[in-house]
């Protein structure tokens, strides 16, 4: 995207700039997140447990006494890397798997669609529950576990835009130079998917965030030590609520400021780079 | 019709016995030797008593003959024994049905009414300051995570009414108005989050027929504004609405599972979580695959309600 392009998006999706901005100052913390913390995120204090918001803990203390605001700054770390890491990660296996469903067609293509199907009727937060259950815990398992929903999302779409650019000139021209299948399909077809490549990955990025939330609010999601925002809301964190509500407050902001951006983003890039979908779920 | 009915069924028959074989591979296959698991707390265990349990659950057989003696069980409504309260899981899951029952539907309830009217009234007035209002309204709910939702309704309550719902089960033949206050606000903090893509869809789609001719023929013919917009559009409008209403259940039981655990509510969701955590995995195994059924059986009948109310479909044009 050139210089001149980008002022264009701003000028025309703002809000979907606002987003980006806020994409962007989450991925500034998380890389800076050594330099923003006042605290050390994992470092308990007996004798402040459960402080009010000072000038020393910006955002208060939790009920081991550790800081709010330290870890939250360090759980965008997490977040960040989970929520980007399994968007990529379905979004890669199902850009691939739609590539080869709609280049092949055939029963390659109806074998393809009846595994989407099965992993598509299953709920998003259930089939992860699942496959964290069955995994062991940990970051990178967390991960695979909130990709594999996204995987059957990622194959529909792009199986919808190999079946069109399939149909283009270009690509007939390629056979009749006779450039092989597999070097058709990796190198004229899918660089063309970019665009609802991009869109998608943006959308199931805040929901790959909240999934995370959610796993590790229940307790099988990201394991302790890590800061991350969805355990720091668990069972524990509900008990001294109603004393200490801002171990409530400010962790739910962060996750749901970073989705509402991934939102607003995502639903920029899609009117942008792909009109043909807008008319599905238009804000 | 009946062609499309069958397609639908053994589609859906297929999906389901596809999914059988994922949730067994899963839960039964992946986490390892299941009799393990369960003695992994206990310590110094003989393994006569081992040997005897694994016969119990039938894990000296061959996968295959356990997969399928787990479809027979299944299908006969057996779901297994709970090791963990050490009854059929069938006692404890039972009383539990109706609770979440009753809270999906409350939430949809919620979600379809919220959601179609904001939608209808955000289409009416597009590219207003309401318009903007109510897209950033729905798009709020989207982006919250609804347990979290729920805990700030509790603490609300709380701080300003100095009350809270009951935190342990009410049943509605004890007390029908502290079960309803227990029930309506979960049900609103997945309702509200349910409605965002309601509301997407429903205002996309009323833009959509607002642009046609038989609308302005509507206009032209002197009728009231609101009823082209319930009587004409609104009407035309509810196909695809009624696609993502089906497509939101399967969403709105991923709510369900963290809502029931905020709100302390003894629901099936909440077991298939404890049951996890507490690796009750033949329990787990049961637990998905009734959900899986009940999406199935949920989504084929708004593909078929969908069959019945497009011609189109129904006659196999499309």
């Amino acid at each position: 995207m050139s210089a001149g392009n980008f002022l264009n998006f701003c000028r025309r999706e703002p809000l979907g700039a606002l987003g980006g901005l806020l994409i962007l100052l989450m991925v500034l913390t998380a890389v800076f997140a050594d330099v923003l913390a006042t605290h050390d995120p994992i470092c308990t204090d007996a004798e402040h447990t459960l402080a009010r918001p000072t000038a020393s803990h910006r955002l208060g203390t939790d009920n081991l006494g550790r800081d709010i605001y330290s870890r939250i700054v360090y759980g965008a770390r997490v977040s960040l890397m989970v929520g980007l890491g399994s968007a990529l990660l379905g979004a890669a296996l199902g850009a691939v798997i739609g590539l080869l469903s709609g280049y092949c067609g055939g029963w390659v293509d109806l074998f393809a669609q009846r595994v989407m199907e099965i992993l598509q009727g299953l709920p998003l937060l259930i089939l992860a529950l699942v496959m964290a259950a069955a995994l062991k815990p940990s970051v990178g398992n967390v991960m695979i576990a909130i990709s594999v929903p996204i995987i059957p999302m990622a194959e529909r779409v792009i199986r919808g835009s190999v079946l069109a650019i399939r149909e283009f000139a270009y690509i007939e021209a390629a056979r009749a130079l006779g450039v092989g299948h597999l070097s058709i399909a990796f190198r004229h077809i899918l660089p063309n998917t970019i665009g609802p490549f991009i869109v998608l990955t943006t959308a199931q990025f805040g929901s790959a965030i909240l999934v995370e939330a959610a796993l590790s609010f229940l307790g099988l999601g990201i394991p302790e030590p890590w800061p991350s925002w969805g355990r720091m809301l668990s069972v524990s964190a509900a008990e001294f609520a109603q004393k200490a509500p801002w171990l409530v407050i400010f962790p739910g902001t962060a996750i749901s400021l970073v989705v509402f951006a991934s939102n607003l983003l995502g639903d920029a890039l899609r009117d942008t780079l792909d009109p043909r979908l807008g008319r599905e779920r238009s804000l | 019709m009946f062609v499309y009915l069958l397609q639908r069924l053994a589609t859906a028959v297929l999906t389901l016995f596809g999914m059988s074989v994922l949730i067994f591979v899963l839960l039964r296959v992946v986490p390892g030797d299941i009799v393990d698991i369960i003695f992994s707390s206990a310590g110094f265990v003989n393994p006569a008593a081992k040997a005897e349990l694994a016969r119990e659950m039938g894990l000296d057989r061959p996968v295959a003959i356990q997969y399928v003696r787990w479809l027979k069980d299944v299908a006969r409504g057996d779901l297994g024994k709970s090791y963990r309260y050490d009854v059929p899981a069938w006692q404890v899951v039972k009383p539990r049905i109706p609770v979440t029952v009753e809270l999906a539907l409350l939430a949809i309830l919620i979600a379809v009414a919220l959601g179609v009217f904001t939608g209808v009234v955000s289409a009416a007035r597009q590219d207003s300051a309401l318009d903007y209002a109510l897209r950033f309204f729905s798009l709020a709910g989207l982006s919250m995570p609804s347990f979290w939702l729920g805990m700030l309704i509790i603490l609300a309550l709380v701080s300003w009414a100095g009350w809270v719902p009951a935190m342990t089960y009410v049943s509605p033949f004890q007390d029908l108005r502290a079960h309803f206050l227990q029930f309506i606000f979960p049900a609103l903090a997945v309702g509200y989050r349910g409605s965002a893509l309601i509301m997407r869809i429903t205002r996309s789609a009323m833009l959509e027929v607002m642009r046609e001719d038989y609308i302005r023929t509507a206009r032209a013919k002197g009728l009231r504004e609101r009823a082209v917009i319930f009587g004409h559009a609104l009407a035309n409008a509810m196909l695809p609405i009624i696609t993502v209403i089906g497509f939101e259940f399967a969403f709105m039981i991923g709510g369900l599972v963290v809502t029931e655990t905020v709100f302390n509510l003894p629901g099936v969701a909440r077991y298939l979580v404890d049951a996890i955590l507490w690796r009750d995995y033949p329990v787990a195994q049961n637990l998905v695959m009734l959900i899986a059924v009940a999406v199935v059986t949920v989504n084929l009948s708004v593909d078929l309600l969908y069959g019945y109310l497009d011609p189109r479909i129904r006659y196999g044009t499309r």
